[in-house]
């Protein structure tokens, strides 16, 4: 067989590599994005030169007067990766079941609520920080679960259960977080220290050990995925629900699971979120934070693997810390938004370079008929 | 211009990705003539239909009708040139009547006008008015209806709803579409796949009667007899290659096989007769319902023992995907029992039932057989992946010993794919495709093979190498359940044959002791005929 593969194998051009490799054609479909928004920022009569700058500054640093580096911009950029790829490994979990996870916000509204109620309301211990990450991942995984079974067990479409359970976990968190010591209407008391995550490397940025949370996270969603035989049955069950369940694959239990663990991702993103962040006291949610609905747009990008799932989230907190230092150089930050929006749009040219693909096909096998 | 040639195709090419349907391609079909169109599954015969139809569009090539070139871009083009087809699949509205299906899309009309008094025109008259605001004319259209069943002698009920008449009676609806719309060449694609022997026997009648009434008939097939029966000129096609045209009188089967498959082609495969052992499966009283509560297989008894092939016959949606979804744990049973080496399996989970020994080779791989986007090796360890063999007890998968068994098993089963035991399953053929599904379930250990429609879709080398894999897993003692709409199929692989009709194991009989005319007749829902000559 081996020596047979030799001989089958094509020489194939760079055309070839690029219309087959999912990765390449997510890289060109940002840098589309980019130079999209580059031509716009001219077009308003601002300085694209800036935009870049900015962009670098956030994802590099910056040196300063006395000639020194400031790492801040960079210690920023990926403390805001962190809610971006966690929320992305939920929609791309679900993806890769054949689910659709519109839930990220709602279960990244309970990881939060709930992580804030135990560290108020129970008496601070050492390493409270660890049974706040652990309840709100769990919370989670029940918020994104209990969709999973209502699509298992009574075809309840997980697009509609997901955005109404949405409105539910918000209003909800609101109505818990009102009631907990010391809330107004927009925050509540301060969070004990020993809730709070460590920070690290650079202590002027709110870069704290989420970060590494969330890189254990992303092993983790590879190694369930491509090694272990749950992940097996997972992707068969998303390939093909009917062929899978005729292998004696037990669909039903799967979509409840993936529906589970694609929130606990969530779950743990929310109390990141909070236990990180710059302010150390609960918040009392008025609106949702929109780190669910970014998600979906990072597992598109990232093409539902946890490597680019990853480098997506990162390009996506990059654009988000590169607003702040856009407005001081006479950019509109909403560029970024742009930006965003335009990279989801062009991901649809996928499908296009399916169209490209298969023109080639039949060129090629018309030109190896006609010798 | 005027030519004896109704249809002239010349030159035409037609290629899709990875593929070439069509290469260049001319078929000539003289006016009044009736000309068979012979190839495999997949030798391009129903795209050079789609083209003529105006279903797609060729990259290449010229088409005459009477001597005019054309260009049919859609099939309302090809209805206003007087060109018809009869689907395989037939596309009626199953609520609606006979007079109804036909009109569909070009409603006779009368003017509102006339919807008080008598009308003013001519009510026989198909359309006598035109405009936007217009009545329903059901009258004149069940008349033209009526003519023409009485002409051509189909005897179809105008009023009749497609739900209550049978598959031939639809068929004979599609055909008299063709007619309603004056179509002077009608072309039927695979007409018999769906008819009892005895129904085939009446197509043919039909079609010499619109060949004497001066239609100009294609038939689509890669069925010799038919062509032998009814078909005076033959042309075959090959891998999307034109390989000739004959006079079909001159030719015998054999050769015309020849023809079609470019090499001598062996019609039976010899087998040892069976030993039949202990009995495997044994199903009682089963009877199994859809979702809407209807009885789709009712009280159906029969047994599979050790080292023989059950057939199953019948023509497709008698009850045999319920059946099989209902030995497979895929939709509950509603009554009976089906026990597997004596013990009861009624309710027993799928996983269950391939532990315990069942090998399934499912009617349709793509949905149910294989996952496309899994590789071959991923494919081949979808029943036992999270067994011993591939997973340690931390539930961690050994990809590389999945790869070396799926290497083994591309050799054995002679697997065509581009990148080894790493292809993924949708980008292998459909011969590939089921050669990968019976190596796998082949390889499991079982007792029990239940195979559906093995060769469905198949070229004639597949057939014959999955026929011949079937009859060695009944000589190494297995016992197998065989359920197919081929008839020949079942006549020339199985030692005894039962046949369902509506749902009901109508009789079961050894091989050699019944003719396919008998099971025809089972088929269709007639009592066998040895019931009945019981009765006189």
């Amino acid at each position: 067989m081996s020596s047979n593969e030799k001989t089958l194998k094509p020489r194939r051009s760079f055309i070839d590599w690029f219309l087959n490799s999912n990765g390449a054609t997510s890289v060109a479909v940002v840098l589309l994005g980019f130079l999209v928004a580059i031509i716009l920022v001219a077009l308003v009569g601002k300085k694209p030169g800036n935009l870049l700058r900015s962009l670098l500054i956030s994802m590099v640093g910056q040196k300063n007067n006395r000639g020194v580096w400031n790492f801040r911009y960079v210690g920023e950029t990926l403390a805001y990766s962190v809610p971006f790829v966690l929320t992305g490994l939920t929609m791309a979990f679900a993806c890769r079941v054949g689910l659709f996870n519109i839930g990220g916000e709602g279960q990244y509204v309970v990881g939060m609520t709930v992580a804030q109620a135990f560290a108020l309301l129970v008496k601070p211990f050492p390493g409270m920080w660890i049974a706040c990450l652990l309840l709100a991942t769990l919370c989670g995984a029940l918020w994104g679960g209990l969709v999973g079974v209502l699509k298992a067990k009574y075809q309840v479409s997980e697009v509609v259960a997901t955005i109404m359970l949405n409105y539910v976990a918000l209003y909800g968190s609101r109505l818990i977080s009102l009631n907990l010591p010391g809330a107004n209407t927009y925050k509540t008391g301060p969070l004990p220290s020993q809730a709070l995550l460590q920070k690290f490397l650079i202590p002027t940025s709110n870069l704290n050990i989420a970060f590494f949370i969330m890189i254990f996270a992303c092993v983790v969603y590879w190694f369930i995925m491509e090694k272990t035989r749950l992940g097996f049955g997972f992707r068969a069950t998303g390939l093909n629900k009917e062929a899978a369940r005729c292998s004696g694959i037990n669909v039903v239990k799967n979509i409840g699971l993936a529906m589970a663990i694609s929130g606990a991702f969530s779950g743990l993103a929310g109390a990141c979120v909070l236990l990180g962040g710059a302010f150390t006291s609960g918040r009392v949610l008025s609106a949702q934070d929109g780190y669910g609905f970014m998600g979906i747009a990072v597992a598109l990008v990232g093409n539902n693997t946890a490597v680019g799932t990853f480098i997506a989230g990162i390009l996506f907190g990059i654009l988000k810390e590169a607003q702040s230092i856009m407005q001081t150089m006479d950019i509109p930050k909403e560029i970024t938004y742009i930006i965003q929006g335009l990279i989801v749009v062009f991901i649809a040219l996928r499908s296009g370079l399916e169209l490209i693909k298969q023109q080639r096909a039949k060129a090629r096998v018309r030109k190896e008929a006609s010798k | 211009m005027d030519s004896e040639y109704a249809i002239e195709m010349l030159g035409i090419t037609k290629t899709f990705p990875g593929i070439i349907a069509n290469d260049n391609i001319t078929l000539r079909v003289k006016r009044n003539e009736i000309h068979a169109l012979l190839g495999e599954n997949g030798a391009g015969k129903s795209t050079l239909m789609s083209v003529l139809f105006g279903a797609y569009a060729p990259d290449g090539g010229e088409i005459r009708i009477n001597g005019n070139p054309v260009r049919i871009k859609d099939p309302n083009v090809a209805t206003e040139l007087g060109i018809g087809m009869v689907h395989q699949h037939f596309k009626l509205v199953h609520n609606y009547t006979v007079t109804e299906n036909i009109v569909l899309g070009r409603e006779p009309r009368r003017s509102y006008l006339t919807f008080f008094g008598k009308a003013r025109g001519d009510e026989t008259k198909v359309n006598p008015a035109r405009g936007r605001f217009s009545l329903l004319s059901m009258a004149a259209a069940e008349k033209k209806v009526r003519e023409l069943s009485d002409r051509y002698g189909l005897s179809v009920d105008p009023r009749a709803r497609i739900e209550d008449i049978t598959v031939g009676m639809q068929q004979r609806v599609e055909i008299l579409k063709t007619l309603y719309s004056d179509s002077d060449i009608i072309i039927f694609d695979e007409p018999t796949a769906v008819l009892t022997p005895q129904e085939i026997d009446e197509l043919m009648d039909i079609i010499r009667r619109l060949k004497s009434e001066g239609k100009t008939i294609i038939l689509i097939t890669h069925k010799l007899k038919e062509i032998k029966a009814v078909a005076e000129k033959c042309s075959v096609l090959r891998r999307g290659k034109y390989i000739g045209t004959v006079d079909v009188a001159d030719v015998s089967e054999q050769e015309l096989a020849t023809m079609m498959v470019g090499r001598p082609v062996v019609f039976e495969i010899e087998k040892k007769p069976a030993e039949p052992g202990d009995t495997v499966l044994e199903v009682k009283d089963l009877t199994v319902c859809d979702s809407q509560g209807t009885q789709k297989v009712k009280d159906c008894s029969f047994f599979v023992r050790k080292g023989e092939i059950l057939g199953i016959a019948g023509i497709d949606g008698n009850g045999q995907t319920e059946l099989l979804h209902a030995l497979w744990g895929l939709c509950p049973v509603h009554s009976g029992s089906v026990l597997f080496n004596g013990k009861d399996i009624t309710r027993m989970g799928i996983r269950e039932r391939v532990e315990a020994g069942i090998g399934y080779i499912t009617e349709d791989r793509q949905k149910y057989g294989i996952v496309q986007g899994m590789s071959i090796s991923e494919n081949f360890a979808l029943k036992n992946y999270y067994t011993p063999v591939y997973s340690s007890k931390l539930g961690i998968i050994d990809f590389t010993k999945m790869t070396r068994d799926a290497e083994t098993a591309i050799d054995e089963f002679d697997i065509r794919c581009g990148q080894g035991a790493q292809t993924p399953g949708g980008s292998l053929s459909g011969g590939n495709q089921q050669k990968l599904a019976v190596a796998r379930e082949m390889s499991m250990v079982h007792d029990l093979l239940i195979v559906a429609q093995p060769t469905r879709g198949l070229d004639v080398g597949a057939i014959e190498y999955i026929r011949r894999r079937i009859l060695s897993e009944r000589d190494a003692g297995k016992a197998v359940l065989l359920v197919s709409f081929e008839l020949d199929e079942i006549m020339n692989l199985c030692d005894r044959i039962a046949t369902i009709s509506k749902g009901t194991i109508v009789g079961v009989s050894n091989a050699g002791e019944i003719t396919a005319e008998e099971i025809g007749l089972m088929m269709a829902g007639v009592k066998s005929a040895k019931e009945e000559s019981d009765e006189q």
